[in-house]
């Protein structure tokens, strides 16, 4: 997709003909890699913002009001105090983990964000296995945390890694299963091509959120899951305070913290976008097909419903971490273990056999075939 | 600006080196604008030593909400910028505190909060356990009076310490040496 951007811009502009063509393909790799990085910090920063507003609104409090505007510089405030702070490295902790570690959390959270279809034809790069790229970048998330918790030498650290671990790869395995439904339908583990499964006339009806009763029950499913990956409230075993002090990133200060906070931010959103373009019809509205509206005004309208709809579902992690208490240990696995994998499994076979029984069509398809 | 009342002596001379006006008024303006990043973003260490602490989870509970200033609790000293010695200290808490006083990065801030930190408080006469002022164990900036100090006295002690963090200065105070 980059390689025909470059073609075509290199037609635009005969200057560049001169230019080998790999250079500008890497140039506009650099590029779009800056904007969707420049796209993400900038969320991340201002979801602090949110986040501590949503709190205040549920604790019946104000939330931050009296930096900047309404308290929307926070964020700017919180960010350079912390890249200003003493960069603290304990004398027993291993040293070259212990930097290393944020970095990789950093990088499991952003690089995800390259797969995700902000519109028509805003995505960084439509891997033909985008889903399954996602689950497996994510996963160098849990490999940081748990190098984090090792190398800080501090037992609250370890545990708070220890934890981390089992719970991510334990839900790991609903999230996954509670995916391949919306893989099923499209027939394509492409972001994209999912996305465009779900359009068509019927509205939200064409969203594979409404195809059938499985799928309805699986995006509640892979949510739940999913908020468990991101080691939010009520999940936030790894990091619990009253129990773990700060888990582990425990002994970071500084800049290195900002970099694991970042990175919890970043997740939400891929999750949250995760679960739009696979559930929730993507960039898809009702009676309004983004891709016949002209290139520029299509892509501006398409990011703009997307980034609703995820940063919606961003604020509903907010507002249920606000609002549920945390759960212990025992009762986290027993809930993978014994409730969500069990019916993920089953919500896939469900699925095969309504597809295998139907030919692959939805209850409103069906519905609308009724009426001829 | 040879007298810095945020270090409570007299600051630095300008040696014969120091930078022309203009430099200050550069420095000057970044100064300004750490200063308002460090005051803007006061996170407290989760850290209570006796009832104080009751006033102190009050503040930032929800009638006075010290989230409003963009301060809020770090359970570690590692992510905290602000302790406030909330209490009675006694000896044996003193090696805690001061241990965790130390595990903080800079720059780090201290509130003695209420009479027990400010000077040992009721136990000042006869105590045998009791530390006489937590000012010396660790270095204090701001001190609440109280028995225990009302939350709006410790919100009142968090603003004079913003006060107090924007009259520092890092880089004016560096080019003139």
């Amino acid at each position: 997709m980059l390689e025909s951007l470059a073609i075509s811009l290199v037609d635009a502009v005969p200057v560049l003909s001169g230019v080998p063509l790999w250079t500008i393909t890497l140039l506009i790799m650099v590029v779009v890699a800056a904007v969707v990085l420049t796209f993400a910090l900038t969320y991340a920063g201002l979801a602090t913002y949110v986040e501590r507003k949503v709190a205040g609104d549920i604790q019946a409090r104000i939330g931050p009001n009296r930096v900047g505007p309404v308290g929307i510089l926070q964020f700017l405030a919180d960010g350079i105090k912390l890249l200003l702070k003493e960069d603290i490295i304990p004398a027993k902790a291993d040293r070259f983990l212990f930097v290393l570690a944020p970095y990789l959390v950093f990088i499991g959270s952003f690089a995800a964000f390259v797969v995700v279809p902000f519109g028509v034809g805003l995505i960084a790069s439509d891997l033909n296995i985008g889903i399954y790229y996602v689950m497996a970048i994510t996963s160098l998330v849990v490999v940081g945390v748990l190098v984090a918790g090792w190398a800080s030498n501090n037992k609250w650290a370890l545990l708070g890694g220890m934890r981390a671990a089992a719970q991510i790869v334990s839900y790991e395995i609903p999230v996954g299963m509670a995916l391949l439904p919306a893989v099923l339908i499209a027939g394509s583990l492409s972001l994209q091509d999912i996305v465009r499964s779900q359009g068509g006339l019927f509205g939200i009806f064409g969203w594979n959120l409404f195809h059938n009763p499985f799928t309805f029950f699986s995006f509640f499913l892979y949510y739940v899951a999913a908020l468990a990956e991101t080691n939010r409230t009520p999940f936030d075993i790894p990091e619990a305070e009253s129990e773990l002090v700060a888990g582990y990133h425990v002994e970071y200060s500084g800049i290195r913290f900002a970099f694991f906070f970042l990175a919890e931010y970043g997740d939400m959103f891929v999750v949250s976008a995760l679960a739009t373009a696979c559930f929730l019809g993507g960039w898809h509205v009702p009676f309004l097909n983004a891709e016949a509206l002209p290139a520029v005004w299509g892509n501006l309208f398409s990011l703009g419903v997307f980034l609703g709809k995820a940063l919606g579902l961003v604020v509903v992690m907010m507002w249920v971490r606000w609002t549920l208490p945390r759960l212990r240990v025992d009762q986290l696995m027993r809930m993978s273990w014994k409730y969500l994998v069990p019916l993920t499994f089953f919500n896939l076979l469900g699925v095969s056999l309504w597809l295998l029984l139907f030919q692959g069509r939805g209850i409103p398809q069906m519905i609308a075939s009724l009426f001829g | 600006m040879s007298q810095d009342p945020a270090q409570g002596g007299p600051g630095p001379a300008a040696g014969p080196g120091a930078l022309g006006p203009e430099a200050h008024v550069m420095v000057g303006n970044a100064d300004k604008f750490i200063n308002w990043c460090r005051r803007s973003s006061l996170w407290y260490l989760l850290f209570a030593t006796a009832c104080c602490g009751i006033e102190l989870m009050q503040t930032g509970a929800s009638r006075y909400d010290l989230d409003r200033f963009g301060a809020v609790f770090r359970a570690t000293p590692r992510q905290s910028d602000l302790m406030i010695v909330a209490g009675t200290v006694t000896h044996k808490m003193a090696e805690r505190l001061i241990r965790l006083y130390e595990q903080m990065p800079e720059p780090k801030y201290v509130i003695s909060m209420g009479s027990c930190a400010n000077t040992g408080g009721p136990f000042y006469k006869d105590s045998y356990c009791v530390v006489k002022g937590v000012d010396l164990l660790v270095p204090v900036d701001v001190y609440v009076p109280g028995c225990p100090p009302r939350p709006e006295a410790l919100i009142d002690g968090i603003i004079k310490l913003q006060k107090i963090i924007d009259q520092k200065r890092n880089f004016a105070a560096a080019a003139k040496a």
